[in-house]
């Protein structure tokens, strides 16, 4: 067993992870307050990304252009939420479904309209870009990492404002009965607005911190968010909680998957079969995942309570 | 001694540690009216939703001719012969006022895995709908869609729903909710012309109604069946008039 | 019979689009341009998707985002035994039918334990399940797609490869699954479907299983959805994975949507719609700003937007507002 592979494997499983959360957290708070279905949660990611590239240009920094283009993208998300999303509330979810889903389509082909069909580079500063080594035989590389501190920051701060903020309490208590938290007094269309905001920066996070592996490229949300949608299902819908744990598994699940499951299928058969099986599997086994967990428990493994 | 048709042992169902049914012991005897009264919030509606199966309890048990109904979905229940009615009206707001009770004949007459034949043309379920509605005094508004038709009809509606079932236990959860006195005195004709006939627990909070109609009492309050008796033992019973009636029924 | 002097404008259009989708290879013998036939066909093969998928969104209230997989797995049952060199037509759709069955049955039994925006969610996650499915199948072109050189043999009972009458055969099934759909709606199977979808709590209360009925209206749909799904195989001779991506599903409710749900022409006239302005709406972009039609999806988008907003019941219902009032 190759240690430095599998040390890695589980690095970027582990990463994987941390973007998942970070992009089902946003998604899973808005349905769970608000009650939207947002489709177009993964163009926000996109515009992330994007907003990051130009801007790490414009300054010659990455650090810079994650730290300006966080307001950006949850600008975007505010006028977004105002201008479509908020007289959406009131209408039933096919709805949210087919608006937010043409959202992607004015999204992406704007982003292509503003930059290019092309997809951008992103750089990263030299004290990112090397490598760390660990046990003095397993060598990492040193942003992905940083992906998973910051992230894992992130979700203690969010943990942090649900738990102990006011706007947290509003939070949980709007998650668990929408129509009560108006009666309280609280300004509804405030904390709406505020969430989905919420929503679009940590989606846009998400987006900035893997331009510089994958390129800042058109459509790249559309393929995330229905893993997305796995994890959040998984984890129970409006559940922080269940959005981490779902989407630790997930990403584990699914890199492992894909660099072992030739290696255990050639366990119990053929070298041949196993290498023409192993790679749809692979492919479908998050699926498969969602799939039988959804048999033993429809609700999510971490349902919010009192829903 | 008639037979008990319905059997509720110590029913015990709680919300967030407020036990919304208490411990509750209630039988309904075949071919009595027995009328469930108390005031709001005591846990009418979700006492007679454990019973229907639209609600789960969290311990006791639920005895429908004998056999253990307590975790049995509401479906099987209603194909066993237990038809209820809704507090809040519960029809399918886009069809016609029959299309809604011919679901409810449609739904005793075998199964519904048939595809070819409009369900509007088969006799055997429009002609008994048409009669539930005759019943209830509906029938010139059968075709219309029952999103446009008044409150008061809406609660006729749901006596002809539950009619259409041929059930032998109807369980009516405040059938006059929200009726002027016309509607009110009609709805008690049609309900005493099922006197005998059908057996029915009643929930309901018009008192001349339920002294009129009932055979049996039970008083809920908190969640806890306080006393049980006739309309006559009832009306003298202290505690009740303590807790609910007060002097107006003396 | 047939009393048409009771027509509403509704019968009329959806006569008159009947009528002129019946006259298509007349236009073009006409014309002498393919072309016509080529969006005709196409057309009516998504309609009838259409159709299905109307009969659990519309009338059944059934949200499904994974509907063009069953287009894919139709597809795919005519491509991969062609590319094995079997061309037996009977094969093929025997395989899109019982292929497409079986997904539904056992996706089904899973989703339709959940409600709402679980729902939309899992038949959209496994409906990538299959897209991924068959991308990593390399055998079969994968992520690249197949090509095949022929259609399905019917061993002289029909000729596919005749353009002309592919699209005769096609529209006749969609005119089947037009009847069959209005049969299946107002029988007793479909007074408990929509009823399910009116409230499903009742319906359940008055002594149905829903989650039966729903799965066997869920199977329908999906099994019919695949049969067309082999029909647009045997059309397009490139099949992909991208047939079944979920943008394409989201493409069919669009067209069930715009339509008008629970209406049984609603599905065709959205399908023309929705075609239409996909093939002429960058050329008119183009007429007021050159150039601007290769972003003629912005636009789309834009207007997809505001017909969800404004325009309540699609073209049904903005037609039956029309005619003036219910």
């Amino acid at each position: 067993m190759d240690m430095t592979l599998l040390a890695a494997q589980l690095i970027n499983g582990l990463q994987l992870g941390i973007l998942l959360f970070l992009l089902a957290s946003g998604l899973s708070l808005i349905f769970g307050i608000m009650d939207f279905v947002n489709l177009a949660h993964g163009s926000l990611y996109m515009v992330g990304a994007f907003f990051c590239a130009t801007l790490t240009q414009w300054t010659g920094n990455f650090i810079w252009g994650v730290i300006l283009a966080l307001p950006a993208t949850a600008l975007v998300g505010l006028l977004v939420e105002l201008i479509v999303v908020r007289k959406l509330y009131q209408r039933d979810h096919l709805d949210h479904v087919l608006a937010t889903f043409g959202l992607i389509l004015v999204f992406d082909t704007a982003t292509q309209m503003i930059w290019g069909p092309d997809g951008i580079v992103v750089p990263l500063p030299a004290w990112l870009d090397g490598r760390v080594i660990l046990f003095s035989d397993i060598v990492l590389p040193t942003y992905r990492i940083a992906i998973i501190s910051v992230g894992l920051v992130v979700a203690l701060g969010l943990f942090l404002i649900v738990t102990q903020t006011r706007l947290g309490m509003r939070i949980r208590a709007g998650a668990s009965n929408r129509d009560m938290i108006g009666a309280l007094g609280v300004d509804i269309n405030l904390l709406f607005t505020l969430v989905f905001a919420l929503g679009a920066v940590l989606a846009g996070l998400a987006g900035m911190m893997i331009a510089p592996i994958t390129e800042a490229s058109v459509g790249m949300g559309n393929g995330i968010i229905i893993v997305t949608f796995v994890v959040i299902v998984i984890g129970g819908i409006g559940s922080i909680k269940g959005a981490f744990a779902a989407a630790m598994i997930v990403g584990l699940i699914d890199t492992m998957g894909r660099s072992y499951l030739d290696s255990l299928f050639k366990l119990f058969m053929s070298g041949q079969n196993a290498e023409t099986s192993a790679p749809a599997i692979s492919a479908m086994l998050i699926y498969i995942l969602m799939a039988a967990i959804l048999a033993i428990r429809p609700q999510g493994l971490f349902p919010p309570k009192g829903r | 001694m008639a037979d008990v048709i319905l059997k509720v042992t110590d029913l015990y169902k709680s919300f967030g540690g407020v036990a919304a049914t208490d411990h509750v012991n209630i039988d309904v005897v075949e071919g009595e009216i027995h009328a469930v009264i108390g005031p709001n919030g005591a846990g009418k509606t979700t006492l007679i939703s454990q019973l229907s199966g639209d609600l789960a309890p969290d311990g006791g048990k639920v005895e429908f001719q004998g056999e253990d109904i307590t975790h049995t979905p509401a479906w099987t229940r209603a194909l066993m012969g237990l038809a209820r009615s809704f507090q809040i009206t519960s029809i399918v707001h886009e069809m016609t006022i029959i299309d809604n009770v011919a679901l409810s004949v449609q739904a005793h007459s075998g199964h519904s895995f048939r595809f070819w034949k409009p369900a509007r043309e088969v006799r055997e379920l429009q002609e008994p709908a048409m009669e539930a509605l005759r019943r209830v005094g509906l029938e010139d508004r059968a075709h219309v869609t029952s999103r446009n038709v008044s409150h008061g009809e809406h609660r006729q509606l749901e006596i002809a729903m539950a009619l259409a079932a041929n059930p032998s236990l109807l369980m009516l959860d405040e059938p006059m909710a929200g009726m002027g006195s016309d509607e009110s005195a009609k709805m008690v004709e049609i309900l005493s012309s099922l006197k005998g006939q059908k057996s029915m627990l009643l929930i309901e909070h018009d008192m001349d109604a339920v002294f009129a109609l009932a055979d049996r009492i039970t008083v809920l309050v908190y969640g806890q069946a306080i006393a049980t008796g006739t309309p006559q033992e009832i009306r003298e019973n202290e505690d009740v008039r303590k807790a609910y009636l007060g002097d107006e029924a003396a | 019979m047939i009393n048409v002097s009771k027509w509403k404008l509704r019968s009329w259009i959806n006569l008159v689009t009947l009528v002129l989708l019946a006259l298509v290879p007349l236009l073009v013998s006409l014309t002498d341009n393919e072309f016509y036939l080529d969006i005709a066909t196409r057309l009516v093969i998504l309609a009838m998707a259409a159709v299905t998928l109307n009969l659990i969104l519309g009338y059944g209230g059934m949200i499904s985002f994974g509907h063009a997989g069953y287009l894919g797995i139709g597809a795919y049952a005519v491509g991969i035994p062609t590319y094995h060199e079997n061309y037996n037509g009977f094969t093929h759709f025997a395989i899109a039918i019982g292929g497409s069955a079986l997904f539904a049955l056992i996706t089904g039994l899973i989703c339709l334990r959940t409600k709402g925006v679980h729902f939309i969610m899992i038949t959209m996650a496994f409906s990538q399940m299959v897209f991924f499915g068959f991308v990593s199948m390399e055998e079969y072109g994968g992520d690249d797609g197949l090509v095949i050189e022929s259609r399905s043999e019917f061993g002289g009972i029909m000729d596919l490869e005749n353009n002309t009458t592919m699209y005769y055969f096609c529209f006749v099934c969609l005119l089947l699954t037009i009847y069959l759909v209005r049969r299946i709606v107002n029988s007793r199977f479909g007074m408990v479907i929509q009823g399910a979808k009116g409230n499903e709590r009742r319906l359940q209360s008055l002594g149905f299983n829903t989650y039966r009925y729903q799965l066997a209206c869920y199977v329908l749909a999906g099994t019919i959805c695949g049969f067309a799904g082999a029909l647009l195989g045997n059309f397009t001779s490139f099949i992909s994975p991208e047939m079944m991506d979920w943008s394409r599903s989201g493409e069919l409710i669009f067209m069930v949507v715009l339509g008008g749900t629970a209406t049984l022409f609603g599905p065709l006239l959205g399908t023309t719609a929705f075609l239409l302005l996909e093939e002429y709406l960058p050329h008119m972009i183009d007429l007021v700003y050159t150039g601007g039609g290769v972003f003629w999806q912005f636009w789309f988008g834009i207007l997809l937007i505001l017909v969800v907003l404004y325009m309540k019941g699609g073209i049904n219902g903005f037609l039956s507002r029309r005619e003036g009032g219910n």
